[in-house]
């Protein structure tokens, strides 16, 4: 009973999710594949509340959704867009015609790895009934602040050179 | 209900101390940096090298039994050790060779320095980290490191242009790896490098499914990327020219010891169940790499684009070791790799040495008879020619040597013939150089800043190196072997 409606939201969000990303590629107008990438966020956070991770699904609306794409939204106002509008043109070159055969059998050899063979799948500590008993966010940070403590101050450093970095390509005077 | 505790002792902060010595002095730089003027940033230099001396004797104090800190996370054993002393020396050489240059082209900022320790920080990680997701982070610290100082000559369109094409072409390749490593953990369950290898071991059936393969190739993608494998090199000339010199000489070989240190680790500690079809792979990739990297740096004039192109044919002769897969195969990577730092950072230096402000002089018309002009400084370059040639007794004649004969002992007959042609040819390039430095008469006066005395002494450094290795290889030899025992 549940699998079925699992299985049609899942079919359903997939299917918008990939028209999303292939308009965010496509529209000439950046504004447009803007908004449809809010729209491809939204049906990831979807997936992830499907495999029952709730917190990692309110953190993709929060951040990607939310503000991630608010500042690109200000970085393609800030730049003047109908330039970029009027001199783009769509032109086959065989750089594209390789590159999206490449791409096809790259897809292929997904499609077949993934989809049309059993995966081994593991089984982990945290089973849904264990993560319904101690809440999702317990969850995740009991894991986060022990056995991924190390990982999690990495990345602040990443963070860190990310911040240094911005304001010293962007400083008006050095 | 269960209380968490964040668990870690002592011992665990004495195996990453080097890393801890490098950011707490890249932080110290970066609150220095906001308190100096202008004219007197010199000392901001000097105390990044300060931290890089002391997080040298601070890996001292993980040394002792193999032991992994933090879950299981970093370890301090040979391998990464062996690599971590040569990511301080890059580090060393390459702030040594910066202080003046810095100055001289208007960069001489704090975060440049920040940043080149962060980049080290994040090198060291890659080559201590048994995990895949401390190997990513590594490599993403080193990475978006990189590409800011690559682009850090803002007034330059060609720093502009490198770091831009380095940034979209980087964050590309971190995708496949990161794909690789989400297929990887989707079949075996574990990001730990010795717990995918006890599985691939334990279940046998997995390690022939084709996601496992996928996975496999989308990591070797990612790796190849960093270390400018053919046919993932087309960023490289780019990038090495418009980098500013001294950070062309710090990804040139730091970049690459620590993409080859992960793909090392991965491969022979994680992946050895799955070494027949990686061989196969890489056997290609060694062949192809090594090839057109020689022929395209045959027609190079810009001596950076030259040495570009020539670091993309050094990666080739590794890959012959890594191909050959035995006992000396993996110690001469890491000797080979220990040579290639010295005498790269070598002539990267002299190449900072003989421009000056505006001019480059990167072309190799402007070396036309500077061997009579800095007899010293020409008498340098030749040594660091003729060993990225591989003429004895410098230090890449070793390193080939054992390189060659790795591949011999594991029958890859044809890839050391490859091996020695390729090296054959990139013999033509390098001595144009000595060729253009003694013999031609010079079409125009080179104007050469006044020399500074700390690149002078990074190359008199490098010249100790190469002579060194190339005299006396066999203790150096004996520290890579042991270094890769535990891979066995």
């Amino acid at each position: 009973m549940g699998s079925l409606f699992h299985w049609i939201v899942f079919i359903l969000t997939a299917l918008t999710a990939i028209f999303a990303a292939v308009m965010v590629i496509t529209r000439r107008n950046p504004i447009h594949s803007a908004l449809f990438l809010v729209l491809n966020f939204l049906c990831i956070a979807v997936l992830y509340l499907l495999l029952n991770s709730q917190f990692i699904a309110i953190i993709q609306v929060m951040i990607y959704a939310g503000a991630i794409m608010m500042l690109v939204i200000f970085v393609i106002m800030l730049l003047s867009v109908e330039e970029e509008r009027r001199t783009y043109k769509v032109r086959l070159s065989p750089a594209k015609v390789i590159g999206l055969v490449v791409a096809l059998i790259l897809f292929a050899e997904l499609v077949y790895g993934i989809a049309l063979r059993v995966l081994p799948g593991v089984k982990g500590e945290f089973t849904p009934e264990k993560i319904a008993q101690m809440g999702d966010i317990k969850a995740v940070a009991s894991l986060l602040f022990t056995r991924f403590l190390f990982p999690f101050e990495v990345a602040s450093i990443l963070l860190l050179v990310g911040i240094i970095g911005a304001v010293i390509l962007s400083k008006k005077e050095r | 209900m269960e209380i968490f505790k964040i668990q870690f002792s002592a011992a665990d902060l004495k195996v990453i101390a080097p890393e801890l010595v490098l950011t707490i002095f890249a932080l110290f730089v970066l609150i220095l940096s906001v308190f100096v003027r202008r004219q007197s940033r010199g000392p901001l230099g000097y105390t990044a090298l300060v931290g890089v001396v002391i997080a040298f004797f601070s890996l001292f104090l993980g040394i002792g039994k193999e032991i992994k800190a933090f879950n299981g996370m970093v370890t301090m054993d040979p391998f990464c050790l062996f690599f971590k002393v040569m990511f301080l020396i890059v580090a060393f050489l390459t702030i040594l060779a910066s202080l003046g240059y810095t100055k001289r082209e208007g960069i001489d900022l704090g975060e440049y320095y920040v940043l080149v320790l962060f980049a080290t920080v994040g090198m060291m990680l890659m080559a201590s980290g048994v995990n895949l997701l401390i190997i990513f982070l590594g490599l993403e610290v080193m990475s978006i490191s990189i590409y800011v100082l690559a682009g850090i000559m803002r007034d330059d369109t060609r720093s502009v242009e490198a770091a831009f094409k380095y940034f979209l072409l980087g964050a590309f390749a971190s995708a496949f790896l990161l794909y690789g490593i989400a297929l990887t953990y989707a079949s075996t369950g574990t990001l730990d490098l010795a717990g995918i290898g006890e599985v691939l071991t334990r279940q046998a059936w997995i390690s022939s499914l084709p996601i496992v393969i996928i996975g496999l190739a989308l990591l070797i993608i990612g790796f190849g990327f960093k270390i400018a494998l053919v046919p993932f090199h087309m960023w490289t000339p780019d990038v090495y020219e418009g980098a500013p010199t001294s950070i062309t000489a710090f990804m040139a070989t730091g970049v690459k010891a620590a993409g080859f240190a992960a793909f090392v680790r991965v491969f022979f500690y994680a992946l050895p169940n799955l070494q027949a079809y990686w061989t196969q792979i890489m056997w290609i990739l060694a062949v192809a790499t090594m090839t057109v990297g020689n022929i395209i740096a045959l027609s190079q004039t810009n001596i950076k684009r030259m040495l570009a192109y020539s670091s993309i044919a050094h990666a080739g002769y590794i890959m012959v070791a890594f191909v050959a897969g035995n006992e000396l195969g993996k110690s001469s990577i890491l000797f080979y790799l220990l040579a290639y730092v010295f005498m790269n950072i070598g002539a990267f230096t002299v190449v900072i040495l003989l421009g000056k402000k505006g001019e480059e002089n990167t072309q190799l018309a402007d070396y036309a008879g500077v061997g009579f002009k800095h007899p010293l400084l020409a008498a340098s370059m030749s040594i660091f020619m003729l060993s990225l040639a591989g003429v004895p007794p410098m230090a890449g004649f070793m390193a080939k040597f054992y390189v060659f004969s790795a591949a011999v002992k594991a029958r890859y007959y044809w890839l050391a013939v490859i091996g020695v042609l390729n090296s054959a040819v990139a013999a033509y390039y390098y001595l144009r150089v000595l060729i253009y430095m003694y013999f031609r008469e010079p079409e125009r006066e080179l104007a050469v800043g006044a020399f500074s005395p700390s690149a002078v002494l990074a190359v008199i450094i490098s010249v100790w190196g190469v002579l060194q290795i190339g005299i006396l290889p066999s203790t150096f030899l004996a520290l890579a072997q042991r270094s890769v025992q535990f891979l066995l």
